[in-house]
């Protein structure tokens, strides 16, 4: 069973309806007691980090998230999921969920590319450069483009953490991968077709478990 | 690099696809959830659609397109049309919208903007733009008016203003209507797009006047456009959303190619 977690931050029923499209029965849980009879765990996320953080701590899923982590069962990120793996957000200065070393920081204010200034958020569909290959990135093209839609961007301290970059103006950590864990800037579940074969992916994915 | 995205819009009335030129003289064309899952299967990034229906007892109609377009496709879309409050953004959104779009209602009530970007993130806050060319003046230095109520009415505001007043406000894109342009398929209005996007910090997507694929060659170079809105040339099959792509691809600029 596949547990999407739900703390309140946005568009949590696109993921569902994207596990709907491939097949997959999972449940929509805040409850800790819930999430550990999972196999594999979703944490998804659109909002802004300090609302998203209190809400975890208050149901304790930053701490169940640290010991789940640990049991080898895969967990997939997406955007501000990914976000809050890491120590520290510059997005109302939050203390995060610390599951990888780093930070969260926000894209800089004079991003240009061919002398035109770009816009924040970062809006749309672009592609990701992998720096190795990937069980959830299996039969996706590597001219693959996907959605995303975001002002900060992960910056985990170990190299070896970047799974993927994708180029706004500069290079920024768009997908990152740890053993069990997996997480991406962008939208899987409204990616299209990509996108879908990702969530497929994951859900096949057994990797120590 | 990031993509420029291509984005048909869909005005539902009543539950089906419509299409009007100048805001009048709307006709039937079809039903909207066949039409997204047409558009996503032929490339579309994104899809717009504007509730157009004028009775506000059959709003629920829109609810449960939103909710049958949501279990179909898997790409961004938004919402517009009598967006008034947080509740209609949030009946929107829970029915599977990634974005609503507020046009009216944010200039008779500009803190609407800042209430759903609170609620539900910038992204989530579209502002839509009607404007038309009138001549500059002290009120409207810009010579571009915003218009509201489906282009009935002017407000004496001018469109430069209002769009780096809302970006303040939240909204976390512009989508640019140019009324005079509208339906027209002559080409976008390339000064407003420009003018529009070069003095906001946040995407612009051009609307109204696209008539063939130089149209959103035009807008997406010289116009400065982040995105570019299609209806007439797709919804009446001249062009496939492929085709266009391909064209652009061709002129240098890119779009998402695979899908």
């Amino acid at each position: 069973m596949i547990a999407i977690i739900n703390y309140n931050a946005g568009n949590i029923t696109s993921v569902a309806r994207a596990l709907q499209n491939i097949n997959e029965s999972f449940v929509v849980t805040d409850e800790t007691k819930k999430l550990d009879m999972a196999s594999h765990v979703i944490f998804p996320g659109v909002g802004a980090a300090g609302e998203a953080m209190a809400y975890l701590r208050e149901k304790k899923i930053d701490t169940w998230l640290k010991t789940y982590i640990k049991t080898g069962k895969p967990l997939l990120g997406i955007c501000l999921g990914t976000q809050i793996i890491l120590d520290y957000s510059e997005e109302n200065e939050t203390n995060c969920v610390g599951l990888v070393a780093g930070l969260t920081k926000r894209f800089p204010d004079k991003l240009t590319s061919d002398g035109q200034a770009l816009k924040i958020p970062h809006m749309g569909w672009n592609s990701v450069k992998l720096y190795r290959s990937h069980p959830v990135f299996k039969n996706v093209s590597p001219d693959a483009e996907f959605y995303f839609v975001h002002s900060y961007y992960p910056a985990p301290s170990d190299e070896s953490d970047v799974l993927g970059t994708t180029d706004y103006g500069m290079n920024f950590c768009s997908v990152l991968a740890k053993d069990n864990l997996v997480a991406m800037q962008f939208h899987p579940e409204k990616s299209g077709r990509p996108g879908l074969q990702i969530l497929k992916n994951f859900c096949a994915w057994r990797d120590n478990a | 690099m990031l993509s420029k995205r291509i984005i048909p819009c869909l005005d539902v009335r009543d539950g089906k696809l419509t299409k009007g030129i100048k805001f009048k003289g709307n006709v039937d064309i079809g039903d909207p959830v066949e039409a997204a899952r047409k558009y996503y299967e032929q490339g579309a990034d994104e899809i717009v659609f504007y509730d157009i229906t004028a009775s506000s007892d059959k709003r629920d109609i829109m609810i449960d397109v939103v909710r049958r377009v949501a279990e179909t496709i898997f790409i961004p879309f938004s919402v517009g049309g009598g967006i008034r409050n947080l509740e209609d953004m949030r009946r929107v959104i829970l029915a599977g919208a990634e974005k609503v779009s507020v046009n009216s209602a944010a200039v008779d009530e500009p803190k609407i903007i800042t209430q759903g970007a609170k609620a539900f993130g910038s992204q989530c806050i579209v502002l839509g733009m009607d404007v038309k060319k009138v001549d500059a003046s002290g009120k409207i230095p810009s010579g571009y008016e915003m218009v509201i109520h489906g282009g009935r009415k002017f407000t004496g505001i001018d469109a430069l203003w209002w769009a780096k007043e809302a970006e303040k406000l939240g909204a976390g894109e512009i989508c640019l209507n140019s009324i005079d342009a509208d339906g027209m398929q002559t080409g976008y209005e390339l000064n407003l797009t420009a003018l529009i996007s070069e003095n906001v910090r946040i995407p612009v997507i051009a609307s109204g006047g696209a008539g063939k694929p130089e149209h959103l060659a035009e807008v997406l170079t010289a116009g400065k456009a982040d995105a570019a809105l299609i209806a007439s040339m797709v919804h009446f099959r001249t062009y496939t959303i492929e085709e266009i792509k391909k064209y652009l691809s061709d002129q240098g600029i890119k779009t998402r190619m695979l899908w």
